[in-house]
């Protein structure tokens, strides 16, 4: 009696719950939909006082209007990101990559107060400190250049810090027989440690890609002269700008996610992946 | 760098040190040497020169020569928009950290039992987290939360009769909190989602079953079970969300700045931070002791809530 009863409860508890979740789903699908839908309004359509779940007509000039925006260096902006986020992503892995085997492999006296010196940055986030970093990169003279956008973001010491946990756990079986073959470190690493390791280096590669695409504060502190804007720069010079042409804008915020959606689509196994080991935002 | 090197013997040349027995030390460098290099360059050197302008009167000038003691830092404590940023950061918290974490646990619970479309119900939540917080602010500022009727907000509540809100208005009530917050929520559930999912997996299913024996269901098993068992990570979260939070600039910054200028209230620290130093004054001085107050409150946050972690992870 008692496990018929429950039996009932659990399927309607089941049904629920399913419920719960679509409506939760669709809720979170509502910004996309909006982001999608948008550019393709045309801009009376977009402020009249009805609402539209479909644009009334389909318009396709804001996307050939964006790029020739005088105001708003889309392509250009693109391309810095582009250059950015790859540069940034090649750099911390390799990096990072090499600082944690090096930490995790090989014996060295001070080992441990490096790295103490690495961990203990570790508790001021970055954000924190860019009045201290700004005053720096201006006296680099790098304002407004791609090296004041990419170099100071290459040394993360959480980057570093995973790497080494991770080739902690790393079978050191295989690397003493490659050892024994004469590869030494560099050999060992590159050879052997970094192949068996592309699954952890594809998770950290992404949310450091992700992380720097997305990036707004530090590009918006550099980033000073239109030439070295980021695509996030370029998004809010319109968003608050003085007029805007709010379907352009919408376009201009489509064409500036897109590439992280396909990444995300393609990559989503390594994004998780990278979530769950580093619990790092992009932020 | 040659600490165990024996005495007395010769050195021989890097070229051959590099190539011939593993000299650790050199090795140990060369793995590790840039980072360092690169970390103490950009992290550390700037905080020190940070520390060093907090004590100078340092307008538009990073090599001050007027020397003024703690006077920036009793600036900073004694000035009103400081101490706002801070309550700014407060309220933005209270809102912004229980939220998350009850959402992002309440979607975990939910898709770690959902056998249909279970990886798409997760990428669904965890979608937004590849989105940016300029792009999440655009769409809030101007579609979602537009003072219009086209806006979303106001068109579903004219579906109920109910007039629209100016959301974004300087008018009081201040509706502009609910836009920063359901921003960032939407932003940020998917990320913790999965950290609890990760949680939830960890959990060794024989505990359920004994629940299940002794005839324990539903909230009891949360309660008792699941909620335990996710102690850590609970920690951890709610660790990452306070500092996160801490960090707030993206979404103030974009969805309450019209025309290039940003009201004067709701100015959290980065933000006071961001227009105090950077700003036309282009004040070093007070903008240096700033940030060092600011990040040794984080600091401290951190270690407080380190020692918590572990005083959790002691109890399990």
């Amino acid at each position: 009696m008692v496990i018929v009863r429950s039996k009932r409860q659990s399927r309607i508890t089941g049904w629920a719950r399913y419920s719960a979740l679509v409506a939760a789903a669709l809720l979170f699908l509502v910004p996309f939909y909006l982001l999608v839908r948008s550019p393709f309004m045309r801009e009376q359509d977009l402020g009249s006082p009805d609402f539209h779940w479909l644009p009334p007509v389909w318009e396709t000039s804001n996307l050939t209007g964006l790029f020739d925006n005088p105001a708003i260096p889309m392509a250009r902006s693109l391309l810095n990101s582009g250059l950015i986020a790859v540069t940034q992503t090649v750099g911390v892995l390799v990096v990072s990559g090499l600082a944690g085997y090096g930490l995790a492999r090989i014996p060295y006296r001070w080992s441990n107060a490096v790295f103490y010196t690495i961990t203990a940055t570790l508790l001021i986030p970055a954000a924190v400190t860019f009045v201290p970093s700004f005053v720096l990169v201006s006296t680099l003279g790098w304002i407004s250049t791609l090296r004041g956008l990419i170099i100071p973001g290459l040394f993360q010491a959480l980057a570093t810090f995973l790497f080494r946990q991770f080739f902690l756990g790393f079978p050191k079986e295989i690397e003493e027989a490659a050892f024994i073959d004469g590869l030494g470190y560099w050999g060992t690493f590159w050879k052997i440690v970094v192949p068996n390791s592309m699954g952890f280096v594809a998770a950290i590669g992404t949310i450091t890609f992700i992380g720097s695409w997305n990036a707004f504060l530090w590009p918006l502190v550099i980033g000073r002269d239109q030439e070295s804007w980021t695509v996030q720069i370029a998004l809010s010079t319109f968003l608050t700008a003085q007029s805007v042409q709010v379907s352009q804008l919408f376009m201009a915020a489509l064409v500036a996610i897109v590439p992280l959606l396909l990444m995300f689509l393609f990559l989503q196994r390594w994004i998780v992946e990278g979530v769950e080991r580093t619990g790092i935002a992009g932020d | 760098m040659t600490g165990s090197r024996p005495a007395g013997s010769p050195r021989p040349s890097l070229g051959r040190r590099l190539r011939g027995r593993q000299d650790r030390n050199l090795w140990f460098w060369v793995f590790v040497g840039p980072f360092v290099i690169g970390l103490v360059v950009f992290v550390y050197v700037p905080i020190a020169w940070s520390i060093y302008l907090s004590f100078f009167e340092s307008y538009n000038t990073v090599t001050p020569t007027t020397f003024v003691g703690v006077g920036n830092y009793v600036d900073m404590l004694r000035d009103p928009a400081f101490r706002n940023s801070l309550l700014t950061f407060l309220a933005f918290a209270v809102f912004i950290v229980p939220t998350t974490f009850v959402i992002s646990l309440g979607a975990a619970l939910l898709v770690a039992r959902t056998r249909v479309m279970q990886s798409f119900f997760r990428s669904v939540f965890f979608l937004p987290t590849a989105c940016s917080y300029v792009v999440a602010a655009l769409v809030w500022k101007m579609s979602i939360f537009s003072g219009i009727r086209s806006g979303l907000a106001n068109a579903v509540l004219g579906w109920f009769g109910i007039d629209s809100i100016p959301w974004l208005s300087l008018a009081e009530p201040p509706w502009y909190w609910l836009v920063i917050v359901t921003a960032r929520l939407w932003l940020q559930v998917g990320f913790y989602m999965i950290l609890f999912l990760a949680g939830i997996q960890r959990i060794s299913p024989t505990l359920y079953e004994a629940a299940a024996i002794d005839g324990a269901e539903g909230w009891k098993v949360f309660r008792h079970i699941t909620l335990p068992q996710l102690r850590a990570t609970s920690t951890a979260v709610l660790l990452l969300l306070l500092i996160n939070a801490f960090q707030a600039f993206d979404e103030f910054y974009n969805i309450l700045s019209t025309f290039g200028t940003y009201p004067p209230y709701a100015r959290p620290p980065l933000v006071y931070l961001y227009y105090t130093a950077l700003g036309s004054g282009q004040d070093f001085g007070h903008g240096s002791a700033g940030a060092v107050i600011l990040t040794l409150i984080i600091a401290i946050v951190a270690v407080v809530q380190g020692r918590i972690l572990r005083l959790g992870d002691r109890g399990d």
